[in-house]
């Protein structure tokens, strides 16, 4: 449409591919090539084993993936509830009064994670709430990093949302209770997936706050690949990223397909 | 934690009966908005007041303004966030270009890969660069074969180039997303009208596309200033003890030298700094409408 000529065309593609290939499409690629060897000292990965999949999936690399899987799924389920809560209540209130609930829960967003970790290490290695050394102050800090995520998407939906149904539902006598759950809810239901998908991923590769708060029991893959690529075990880190990767996408995945199945509705 | 699950459990069973007209006549509608602000204020609020409290022990900010790695950190981190955003906006918008207005078969994965791509950590790419351009890498590996010199030439991961090419190839796709965004909303016409009257491709970027891609393009840069000055996991991974941003020192401070009051001063700064252009983020979305 911009270019009409053959060679422009072209010239435009090959561009794209030339920028495109390197920089997105080889990192992947070459993180999923790594994972299969073990040596890299030419132009190309040689010794290919599987060997590193066959430890990535016992002991310590097995622990560490449930270990991520557990504080996503519990970060997530938190922080949706928290967030949709928050997105419900500020959409009844009035202009001033959503703006300042909005920003509140955007805040951890612009905070660096690697803060929102520091703080909340300060906070719970201190009387009344001692947290340190636990689980579950790894899971708290990531449920304050994914509830404002949960927010932005859930209030996003709830603008877009039309006021028809439940003025119509209301005027049919349904109590708000009833509003709420057959008529807001369900309508809300994809963006709920989809919110849930986005911190599911989120706190998954979360890595900056978990390295300040980690207690030595609870280690979360990001951790375990920080560690043995620091090491020097490239190849290990490779494989661990890749499973990485695939628990990610296929949480992604099947989310999607709740939700079309939801849509139908 | 337990606190919280605590306070969240109920946020279950007691949301039924949620904000309507009806019951904001008996209980005004800021009621409901208190159990979630509560549990922002216990797990993130009152911790981030803490910090600042810490950060005021005495002598604390003059420690670590005279300090050198301070300033340095400071410097690196706000030349790597402008250079990277300004990378990421001409990069996202060439890449964009090409897939709204010279569509070519496949165009569709390639904006739906980049959506996948937005959902991996950051430190993978780092981990991704070091088989690419790490001293044993794929580029070096190449060359060493062809020329039969015994090192390669590139030898840049470990500096801040290094994390510029990560922090570029990362954050790249955020500014993509809403540009993609935009260009669909353009009238496909005022490109043929202007290319009927006879003007060139590159005039029509500039005289017709730019200027609809303004406010996108100032959303997703600013989106992207404020996560390269956030950016921890890709520094963190190159490795690199020549490269210190703020983040990194901030985890430094506290896990390894244990100095908590100059962690929070570093963090305060940090975090004035972010939350200072998230609100002109804020500001310039609201207004382009993302």
């Amino acid at each position: 449409m911009l270019v009409h000529s053959r060679t422009g065309k072209w010239t435009a593609w090959a561009l794209f591919a030339l920028l495109f290939v390197p920089l997105f499409a080889l990192p992947l690629l070459v993180i999923v090539a790594a994972s299969f060897s073990t040596h890299w000292s030419g132009a190309f990965p040689s010794g290919p084993t599987t060997a590193h999949y066959t430890a990535a999936v016992r002991g310590e690399s097995l622990q560490a993936l449930t270990t991520s899987l557990v504080t996503a799924v519990t970060a997530s389920l938190v922080a949706l509830t928290i967030g949709t809560w928050a997105a419900l209540a500020s959409a009844a209130m009035g202009k001033r009064g959503r703006r300042i609930l909005d920003a509140l829960f955007m805040l951890p967003v612009a905070v660096p994670s690697v803060v929102v970790g520091l703080a909340v290490l300060v906070a719970f290695s201190q009387p009344p709430l001692l947290l340190n050394g636990t689980r579950w102050i790894v899971i708290l800090a990531h449920t304050v990093l994914v509830t404002a995520f949960a927010h932005q998407s859930v209030s996003a939906a709830i603008r877009r949302l039309d006021p028809m149904y439940e003025q119509a539902a209301a005027s049919l006598g349904a109590r708000p209770s009833y509003v709420l759950l057959r008529v807001k809810l369900p309508l809300l239901l994809p963006s709920l997936n989809a919110a849930a998908g986005l911190c599911f991923a989120l706190s998954m590769g979360e890595l900056s706050a978990t390295m300040m708060l980690y207690p030595p029991d609870w280690l979360p893959l990001p951790v375990l690949i920080f560690t043995s690529t620091d090491r020097g075990s490239l190849f290990t880190g490779s494989a661990l990223a890749v499973v990485l990767m695939t628990a990610t996408l296929l949480a992604l995945l099947a989310v999607s397909r709740i939700r079309t199945r939801a849509s139908f509705r | 934690m337990a606190s919280a699950v605590r306070l969240a459990a109920p946020a279950a069973t007691d949301q039924e009966p949620g904000p309507s007209p009806r019951t904001s006549r008996s209980i005004p509608a800021w009621v409901w908005a208190l159990p979630p602000v509560a549990v922002l204020a216990l797990v993130f609020l009152y911790p981030l007041a803490l910090v600042v409290q810490e950060s005021l022990a005495p002598g604390a900010y003059a420690d670590v303004f005279a300090s050198a790695s301070f300033r340095d950190a400071l410097v690196t981190t706000v030349w790597l966030a402008v250079a990277s955003t300004a990378g990421c906006l001409v990069l996202g918008f060439a890449l964009a270009l090409v897939i709204a207005f010279v569509p070519f078969p496949g165009g569709k994965a390639v904006a739906k890969f980049i959506d996948v791509f937005l959902s991996f950590p950051s430190f993978l790419i780092t981990l991704a660069l070091l088989f690419l351009y790490g001293t044993v890498g794929m580029a070096n590996g190449v060359w060493t074969d062809v020329t039969g010199d015994a090192t390669g030439p590139f030898q840049f991961l470990t500096t801040p180039w290094g994390v510029l090419l990560a922090e570029i190839t990362y954050f790249t796709p955020f500014v993509m997303r809403p540009l993609l965004a935009a260009f669909s909303q353009l009238e496909t016409a005022q490109l043929e009208v202007a290319s009927s009257l006879g003007a060139r491709p590159l005039r029509i970027i500039r005289q017709v596309i730019l200027p609809e891609a303004l406010p996108a393009l100032a959303a997703g840069g600013s989106l992207v200033l404020v996560m390269c000055l956030n950016e921890f996991g890709i520094v963190l991974f190159t490795g690199a003890k020549g490269v210190t941003t703020l983040p990194m020192l901030v985890y430094s401070k506290a896990i390894l030298e244990s100095d908590y009051a100059a962690a929070c001063v570093v963090a305060v700064v940090n975090v004035a700094l972010s939350v200072g252009l998230y609100v002109l983020y804020r500001g310039v979305s609201r207004r382009a409408g993302a």
